[in-house]
């Protein structure tokens, strides 16, 4: 019988410090055992648990991107005794990897179809995921337009620069890189939180367009009444919850949302899901 | 189906025996309380009890149990991989069991076999587990086995199901494991006295008084039961001390944890409880069920609405009474259940029961 909570055994290959805090590191994981990487395929929107030996486990959004092969990213904010201790690691160290886990975006659902995407903060990550997979030649004719809406307090808190950039050049992505303030004089992009520049710059809803909301609560709660004056209805809103985990799988039973489980239920709901909930989250 | 008479002189001769082929387990009296426990070589199960104090669901699901294991010496090739632990998967027997108890196995393997995941650990325990049932013909007057899809005579998640009549069993054979089991334990005569557990199952069901009034619960609007007026209510004298969840034996919420002594480390799986703060508070201090009336609603919709909505198999409790006996501030969930049941959303505000 397949055991759930044995991790598959990876090897930190590369840490990058994200943020100018440094309180935001990506690593890169490669897997020690040569068929490991296929048993772990995903879908951009699901999560995984990192697992360090004598610490515990913390589930994490998916960084890295489904085309992407050989190595799989996490971006991690150092919060608790796991995460702290991860960031104390470095590259070579041996940790573990469970997942993947939960449900993705709903990727079927939205072929053909225009996607913006609204996110803040640290919680870019499965958006990366999205980002890049969408943009993936093979998948970008399966998509209309894409529109990004990405900010952060301040730019040196931004993650993933280089590629925002690179997607900031080319015609086939809308990207509206904003910070909520600044006094860097080279700044060429927004100032302004997230709920405003989406209200200037997001594509109106309809039928054919999906927005996928990723960020900090206070963020959300502001960036909902935007959406639906733009004409997005509940179930065009796809959301990613959290709660606090452990199996990650459905059965410890603590990151319940009246019956829905997060873990497995989830974390990828619609708001119109959502509203069907009482909300403990 | 194959009914066996045992001579009570002959009972811990045939334990005796079986317990060459299984690792015996069974209710014995600690201190003021029975508790399940493995039985030492010679040692009988007390079967002089009404139910032991908590439930056996530990026999399956422990209260603590390992399940991976690793070491942090780097000088080790494997250092901080993690493998399984070994467990004894031998086969045992669990004697004197009740039918509620055994009932509580098919509602929370509901939790740990799914379609898609499976917990190798309360499976594999459970397969290598024969329950040996012992008929209730002395039930108290907090048992409601009878309105929870359930009954002292209850033969669902059991092997074999044993009544008392005074100087011999009767033991009704339900399964291959069970007849495996009369098999090592000799007991093989055979009875044709079928119509003495219909008379015992009656007799028994007329003794058990209490209720559990259910059926408006499937029915019910979800969101309305959770915004109902009366949570606060009956929270109110709760002091989230989690025996409830620690008596039932249909609780299967745990935790995980790691444990390290020197380089030695192992990561276990320990029984944990909706009714602790600390159960859903995150990494930011943010708690969605930060206060006692949350979590004692999580409780009760988690047992009388998400469990019957989720699985439609009734609710999640078999009715062995043991958290109405125990909560010390007398909390009984058959009156929470009633307010649902009775509850009707247009009532919101006039609901005063």
């Amino acid at each position: 019988m397949q055991n759930p909570y044995l991790p598959y055994p990876v090897r930190i290959d590369d840490i990058t410090v994200e943020a100018e805090d440094k309180s935001l590191k990506t690593f890169t994981f490669v897997f020690l055992n040569p068929g490991d990487e296929e048993k772990f395929a995903y879908r951009a929107g699901q999560f995984a648990e990192l697992s360090i030996a004598g610490k515990g486990e913390i589930p994490i959004g998916i960084a890295s991107s489904p085309v992407e092969k050989g190595f799989v990213k996490f971006t991690v904010n150092r919060a608790g005794v796991v995460t702290t201790h991860l960031h104390n690691m470095k590259v070579g160290d041996i940790m573990g990897l469970r997942g993947p886990l939960g449900n993705c975006y709903p990727w079927e659902r939205m072929e053909g179809k225009n996607i913006l995407i609204v996110g803040g903060g640290f919680a870019f990550t499965t958006l990366r995921s999205s980002i890049v997979y969408m943009l993936d030649p093979a998948n970008r004719p399966k998509f209309g337009s894409i529109d990004v809406v990405y900010g952060a307090r301040s730019p040196g808190m931004l993650l993933y620069k280089e590629e925002l950039v690179a997607w900031e050049k080319r015609d086939d992505i809308n990207m509206h890189i904003t910070v909520d303030a600044t006094n860097d004089p080279g700044w060429k992009y927004n100032v302004g939180f997230v709920p405003p520049i989406t209200e200037q710059k997001a594509p109106p809803g309809g039928d054919d367009t999906y927005a996928i909301v990723c960020g900090p609560p206070i963020m959300i709660k502001f960036t909902q009444p935007v959406l639906e004056k733009l004409g997005y209805s509940h179930d065009h809103i796809i959301m990613s919850l959290e709660n606090r985990m452990k199996c990650g799988f459905g059965m410890c039973g603590r990151c319940g949302v009246g019956k829905e489980l997060v873990c497995k239920d989830g974390p990828v709901f619609t708001l119109a899901q959502i509203n069907q909930t009482p909300r403990e989250y | 189906m194959t009914l066996v008479k045992i001579d009570k002189q002959d009972w811990a001769e045939g334990l005796a025996a079986a317990a060459e082929a299984y690792r015996l387990y069974g209710p014995v009296k600690q201190k003021d309380y029975h508790q399940f426990k493995a039985l030492d070589k010679g040692e009988l199960p007390d079967l002089n009890l009404v139910n032991t104090r908590l439930s056996p669901k530990a026999l399956l699901f422990p209260q603590s149990e390992n399940m991976l294991e690793y070491s942090l010496d780097e000088s080790r090739e494997d250092h901080h991989i993690m493998k399984a632990v070994v467990r004894d998967l031998s086969p045992r027997a669990v004697i004197g069991i009740r039918p509620c108890d055994a009932k509580s196995t098919l509602l929370v393997r509901l939790n740990f076999d799914t379609p898609d995941v499976k917990d190798p650990y309360w499976l594999e325990a459970h397969e290598a587990t024969t329950f040996i049932g012992l008929a209730c013909d002395t039930p108290l007057s907090t048992c409601f086995c009878t309105a929870a899809g359930c009954g002292p005579y209850h033969e669902e998640g059991l092997d074999m199901l044993v009544m008392d009549r005074g100087d011999t069993y009767l033991a009704k054979i339900l399964s291959d494991k069970g007849k495996a089991f009369a098999e090592a334990a000799g007991w093989t005569m055979n009875a044709d006295d079928a119509a003495a557990f219909e008379t015992g199952r009656q007799a028994a069901e007329g003794r058990i008084v209490a209720t559990i009034e259910s059926d408006n619960l499937a029915a019910a609007d979800l969101l309305a039961l959770h915004g109902a007026p009366f949570w606060d209510d009956i929270a109110f004298a709760c002091i989230n001390c989690g025996t409830c969840t620690f008596s039932c034996p249909t609780c299967w919420c745990f935790d995980i944890q790691d444990e390290v002594h020197g380089s030695a480390g192992v990561r276990m799986k320990n029984w944990d409880s909706c009714m602790f703060p600390i159960f859903t508070v995150h990494t930011t201090g943010h708690n969605p069920r930060s206060n006692k009336t949350q979590r004692v609603r999580q409780r009760f919709m988690h047992k009388l609405k998400y469990f019957v909505d989720k699985y439609d198999a009734g609710i999640m409790c078999v009715g062995c009474g043991r958290c109405v006996r125990q909560c010390p501030v007398n909390i009984d969930i058959r009156r929470v259940c009633a307010q649902m049941n009775r509850f009707k959303t247009a009532d919101a505000c006039a609901v005063q029961s």
